[in-house]
């Protein structure tokens, strides 16, 4: 159940994406933010989904994968469609009863929206799919490395993040055993109604705080026995290197990108 | 008693991360049975386990206990009341305010059959003698019954989950690594508690573990799995006699089997099937009186 979450899971691969510089990556697809905000019409749009089908197909993750990654937001994407059919107004009705009119301005805006969501999400997605949390905490660490000027504890973020998500694994893991333990003493964790469920939690919340509490100690504790002391002339093990495909696929989007918004300006 | 018929279970089914981990696999233990699971990490042990009391539901394959299938019902949990399992460091799921609310959370929830086939809340006095029962079971003094269980001591700990799952009294008892992580005293006591269960209820044990010692001096039968396959099962006579089959599955035999193999390699005429201190005892006392024999007959 617990191990059907894939928002932000990692896939490993030897794909020409997984393979890029991380710090590339981020600052790509924060570009590819901008332009898909930026883009307007229908041109600019079909031009961008074929840039996203593009990165999928070379990130060699199979597509059930991506779409499973994409239901949790399932609800946001119909709720903001819905809302946008329903609020906004236009001059050609399309259907009208009772106090809601959805107009055909409507039905456009709320497609616009559901299409700029679903592209949005999957090029976040396939950013965390072909990117090892280690390496992304990396590239920010490094990308936000000239704010260590103005005295900002980036290392420590960046470490903070590390552990975190080092342990998210950890947890899921750790949740399921204690689950699949409190079930076997017959705690029930499926049915009653939304109060009945919640008291059903405690047995899994407090042995779960109890753990992780002890694991951050035991962390800590061994951190400190290595030394550890922030992140002062500290050295990596592995340095990020910039290489050809990372200026390629650089290239690559620069020329993809100016053709959505020259595209955008000229229709 | 309870017997799993092809088991096939498969984690991660589609991922990347697929992997097989009980293949076609079957199991069984009789009414008072103490059946012994063993096998290196990631062999299927535990996954195994988690199939006999309902916990996981086999792709293939089937769990029968008393002769029905446990997810014939409607309700596959009851029978997680019938096959009570211990998990791994146990102690981990304590979570109530005192170790008696603790031990109790079982019972509560397996509640009470009545003539009329419905179920009630256990009263008060059934409580107090299920939970107290439980904890006589694996030695854990009374007094103990109101502390909070974080103040207790590892091995106490430990006890304190152990009798969370005896105290439903269940027909059969699996424990996962019971033992890990236990000095040589707290071993040999939570052994003795799992035998003293079997004998005063007579019910059946799967006791899952990697060290052979501990499975050789309990165990009626045993089963080895080697990556979700079952790679030999029978008598630990039997088992223990294969030892070149175990050293190739990264397992070893009893202490006691490897000296006596030594030995009778070395030339003595012993048997090497012995696996328990008594048993040994008993062969080594054989053997020295037949050698003195043997030399008391040369010299005269």
């Amino acid at each position: 159940m617990l191990k059907d979450i894939t928002l932000g899971q990692f896939f490993p691969g030897n794909s020409p994406l997984h393979r890029m510089d991380p710090r590339f990556k981020i600052v790509l697809v924060m570009v590819y933010i901008v332009v898909l905000f930026v883009a307007k019409g229908i041109y600019a749009y079909a031009l961008i989904a074929a840039f996203n089908a593009l990165a999928m197909a070379l990130s060699r993750i199979r597509v059930r994968l991506l779409l499973r990654g994409l239901r949790p937001m399932l609800f946001i994407v119909l709720f903001t469609a819905i809302l946008n059919m329903i609020y906004v107004s236009g001059e050609h009705v399309l259907v009208s009863f009772w106090v809601i009119t959805i107009t055909w301005e409507g039905v456009y805006a709320a497609a616009y929206m559901v299409a700029r969501i679903v592209l949005l999400i999957s090029a976040t997605l396939l950013l965390t799919y072909t990117t090892s949390p280690i390496m992304l905490t990396d590239a920010i660490e490094r990308l936000l490395g000239p704010l260590k000027k103005i005295r900002v504890p980036v290392h420590e973020f960046a470490m903070m993040m590390t552990i975190a998500l080092r342990f998210i694994p950890t947890l899921i893991e750790e949740t399921d055993k204690i689950m699949s333990a409190q079930k076997a003493r017959g705690a029930d964790f499926e049915s009653g109604n939304i109060f009945r469920r919640a008291k059903a939690l405690v047995p899994l919340l407090i042995p779960l705080f109890v753990s992780a509490f002890r694991r951050a100690d035991e962390l800590a504790l061994a951190m400190e026995c290595r030394c550890y002391h922030g992140g002062e002339g500290r050295t990596r093990m592995r340095v990020l290197h910039a290489a050809r495909i990372d200026f390629l696929a650089l290239a690559v989007c620069a020329v993809w990108f100016g053709g959505v918004i020259t595209l955008g300006i000229l229709l | 008693m309870l017997k799993a018929e092809h088991l096939t279970y498969i984690y991660g089914a589609g991922t990347p991360f697929e992997r097989r981990a009980l293949d076609d696999i079957s199991f069984s233990v009789q009414a008072g049975e103490i059946a012994g699971l063993i096998g290196h990490t990631g062999s299927g042990k535990s996954t195994l386990a988690q199939h006999l009391n309902a916990l996981l539901k086999p792709l293939s394959g089937r769990v029968l206990l008393d002769g029905t299938d446990i997810w014939d019902k409607k309700d596959a949990r009851n029978a997680r009341f019938q096959v009570g399992l211990v998990f791994q460091y146990p102690e981990y799921q304590l979570f109530e305010e005192t170790v008696y609310k603790d031990i109790a959370f079982g019972v509560k929830n397996k509640g009470v059959d009545e003539a009329d086939g419905k179920r009630r809340q256990p009263t008060e006095s059934e409580l107090d003698i299920s939970v107290y029962s439980a904890m006589d079971f694996v030695h854990l003094p009374r007094e103990l019954a109101d502390k909070s269980p974080f103040e207790l001591s590892g091995g106490q700990k430990r006890r304190a989950a152990i009798a969370g799952v005896i105290a439903m009294m269940p027909k059969v008892l699996i424990l996962d690594e019971p033992t890990a992580g236990l000095d040589p005293q707290g071993r040999r006591e939570i052994l003795g508690h799992i035998k003293a269960y079997r004998d005063a209820t007579g019910a059946s044990v799967v006791l899952i573990s990697h060290s052979m010692d501990e499975v050789a001096r309990l165990a009626d039968s045993i089963t080895v799995l080697s990556e979700g396959k079952t790679a030999m099962s029978g008598t630990p006579r039997a088992v223990f006699g294969r030892a070149d089959e175990l050293e190739a599955l990264h397992l070893s035999v009893p202490a006691f089997t490897k000296v006596f193999r030594l030995l009778r390699e070395m030339g003595v005429d012993i048997d090497d099937g012995c696996y328990t201190a008594e048993a040994a005892e008993a062969e080594l006392l054989r053997v020295k009186s037949a050698v003195s024999r043997g030399a008391g007959e040369e010299t005269c």
